[in-house]
């Protein structure tokens, strides 16, 4: 389907794709099995200038928005998930600065990840605050003009290699989810160090780490808003950054059944391609039809977003479930069409089943998703 | 601050290039055109060298309009400026006319240091274009450069490729060198680089513009005349027999009674 993209996006588009195919596929396999960090392929996109597309031109960007980062994202994804998610991670801990930090801040810190020179991380995540992001532990205790950060979080994308972490913290306990409160930590302050890096089923080559505080001394310049919005601060950054997990999960989808539609061209079974099987056909009549739906739901959630119009944690929340179900349904019918060799590690296909995953279950479960969507679904029925 | 020419050429993309059989000519309708692939090596070669030295880099190229694309991929690296060397008198052009008029192209630009090629072009495979251009313009010429080890005092010191291995040779500025794809591995363009690519003007020279011998230019000043272009014979496939060496023996001679 033609989006109707702008010249600028179409140039993004294809210079996603050109690092994609050149750059990051060819690692792809490799840094699946030894769970290695692609600094190259950040630099080959921080020299590219992709880091910026969604960021204002003021600090360095291109002056797009969700959609460029959904544009390029998805290209990325289609070549390998983890690869790409290490780039939209870094976007998920630059978008609370750039929606909730001020002047000072933003001049800061933007210019740095707008270049890609510096990577970001958001961590909300702990033990036991998953879903319910009102249980974090972690601690922030004011001491004159600055606060000191006890606790840990876990299953942070990007923890570690990242230079700038977006942490919540409780700063009043006793007012539980309002208690909590969004702070900038640098890497290499004093008291902030790393746990456990996680071995993870996909996206192997993403960083996933603890995160220790141990009486870490932060700024009081360093809180975003203000105190106890670090609950409405994670809200708002995952009600615009969930579009860019539907289009990883998307590219995941894209990716793998390009893929399986070359497989079944050149796959021959009973004298034949295996694509000129009815039973094959309708499989990849399926597929490429929920992917296209899938997409047309994210384009739009991400312009919608772009041109501030109305409430969009609803849309932003149903894009981020329909397509990342659609990309375990879809990869894991792709390694159907490939029969016996799609399950073995030498064929391509698996991978992009064990990347899928995670786009079910990161930055907001779908259970989760399906609370918001009916949670504003409700709320709107009520006011008519 | 050196100025840095680079020769390029469009080409057919070379994964996807088809024969007419009947009439022994490349079919170019649906191919994509590309940079001549060494020519990358020759561009990124030149921005490394500015990166160290300071310069300006100007890429030029010789062929119809539609050439034009090549020149704003060149400068979406990083490349200053874009000149196209286009003109129906030039059309029809073997190795020998083609690097009489880029060498003239080359003069009408003004002073120049370094020239830079790709070892050859993937469609023509010759690797004489950039040789001939040196001898138009009487310099020196480096041909198949794996490393440039130094450029100072007015001076190039390179890494050459031959066949058993490598040999280091100096040579006097100005001089044209033609690189492989050992040399580097070309950089990914730039948003900001495709941006600028889209806006920046391109220079057009025409056979008006240049100091020439009509009677050397185009198909009339070319030595060469290609007589025909065919696709080699397919080669049969070949047949392979497994089992014991008496079962082998028995088929093989099956075989050849049959051809008998």
């Amino acid at each position: 389907m033609d989006y109707l993209l702008t010249e600028e996006q179409k140039m993004m588009q294809d210079l996603a794709r050109k690092i994609a195919d050149e750059k990051i596929r060819p690692v792809a396999k490799e840094l699946d099995e030894t769970c290695k960090f692609p600094y190259e392929a950040m630099k080959v996109l921080a020299d590219s200038d992709l880091f910026g597309v969604y960021l204002p031109e003021e600090y360095g960007g291109f002056g797009g928005g969700v959609f460029e980062l959904c544009l390029v994202t998805e290209e990325l994804s289609k070549a390998c998930g983890g690869i790409a998610v290490c780039y939209a991670a870094s976007a998920l801990g630059t978008l609370p600065i750039l929606i909730m930090g001020n002047d000072e801040q933003k001049k800061k810190y933007l210019p740095d990840l707008a270049s890609g020179k510096k990577l970001a991380a958001f961590a909300v995540t702990e033990p036991e605050a998953g879903s319910d992001a009102s249980a974090i532990q972690t601690t922030a205790k004011k001491e004159g003009d600055h606060y000191l950060l006890n606790g840990m979080k876990h299953f942070i994308t990007n923890g570690e290699v990242a230079d700038t972490y977006v942490v919540i913290a409780m700063t009043n306990k006793a007012k539980g989810a309002r208690g909590a409160t969004a702070f900038i930590v640098e890497k290499g302050t004093k008291g902030f160090t790393f746990g456990k890096k996680e071995d993870k089923l996909g996206i192997r080559a993403s960083a996933t780490s603890e995160l220790v505080f141990n009486d870490c001394k932060v700024p009081a310049e360093n809180i975003l808003g203000k105190e106890g919005m670090g609950f409405i601060a994670t809200m708002r950054t995952f009600d615009i950054s969930r579009p860019g997990v539907a289009a990883q999960a998307l590219g995941i989808a894209q990716g793998a059944l390009d893929l399986t539609v070359a497989y079944a061209m050149q796959r021959r079974q009973f004298g034949k391609a295996i694509s000129s099987f009815q039973g094959i056909q309708f499989m990849l009549a399926d597929m490429a039809t929920e992917i296209e739906a899938a997409r047309a739901l994210v384009y739009s959630t991400a312009r919608m977003i772009d041109a501030k119009k109305g409430n969009v944690a609803g849309v932003s929340a149903m894009s981020k479930m329909y397509a990342s179900d659609v990309a375990m349904k879809v990869t894991v019918d792709c390694i159907q069409v490939y029969g016996g060799y799609g399950y073995m590690k030498d064929y391509p296909i698996e991978k992009y089943m064990r990347d899928a995953k995670i786009t079910q279950i990161y930055e907001g479960t779908n259970q989760i998703q399906r609370n918001i969507i009916a949670a504003n679904l409700l709320k709107e029925s009520r006011k008519k | 601050m050196l100025n840095i020419v680079v020769c390029i050429k469009q080409v057919p993309d070379t994964t996807d290039v088809k024969i007419n059989p009947k009439t022994n000519t490349l079919i170019r309708e649906g191919v994509e055109s590309i940079m001549n692939p060494f020519d990358r090596y020759a561009v990124e070669e030149a921005l490394r060298i500015k990166e160290q030295h300071e310069g300006k880099i100007t890429v030029l190229t010789m062929g119809p309009p539609q050439a034009e694309s090549i020149l704003r991929e060149a400068i979406s690296m990083g490349v200053d400026e874009g000149v196209l060397l286009s003109d129906r008198a030039f059309a029809g052009s073997d190795t020998w006319a083609t690097s009489y008029t880029l060498a003239n192209g080359i003069k009408v630009l003004g002073k120049f240091d370094i020239i830079l090629c790709g070892k050859q072009a993937a469609d023509g495979d010759t690797a004489q274009v950039g040789p001939g251009i040196a001898v138009h313009l009487n310099i020196p010429q480096l041909t198949y450069v794996k490393k440039i080890e130094k450029i100072e005092d007015g001076k190039v010191t390179v890494e050459r490729l031959i066949e058993e291995g490598y040999e280091v040779i100096e040579a006097s500025l100005p001089c044209l060198m033609t690189v492989v794809k050992e040399i580097n591995e070309p950089r990914i363009p730039s948003l900001k680089g495709m941006m600028k690519s889209k806006k920046a003007e391109i220079k057009k020279i025409s056979a008006a513009d240049l100091d020439v011998k009509a009677e050397y230019l185009g198909l009339d000043g070319s030595p060469t005349q290609v007589v025909k272009i065919f696709s080699p014979p397919q080669r049969q496939k070949g047949e392979i027999f497994e089992g014991e060496v008496s079962d082998i023996v028995e088929k093989i001679s099956g075989v050849i009674k049959g051809i008998n």
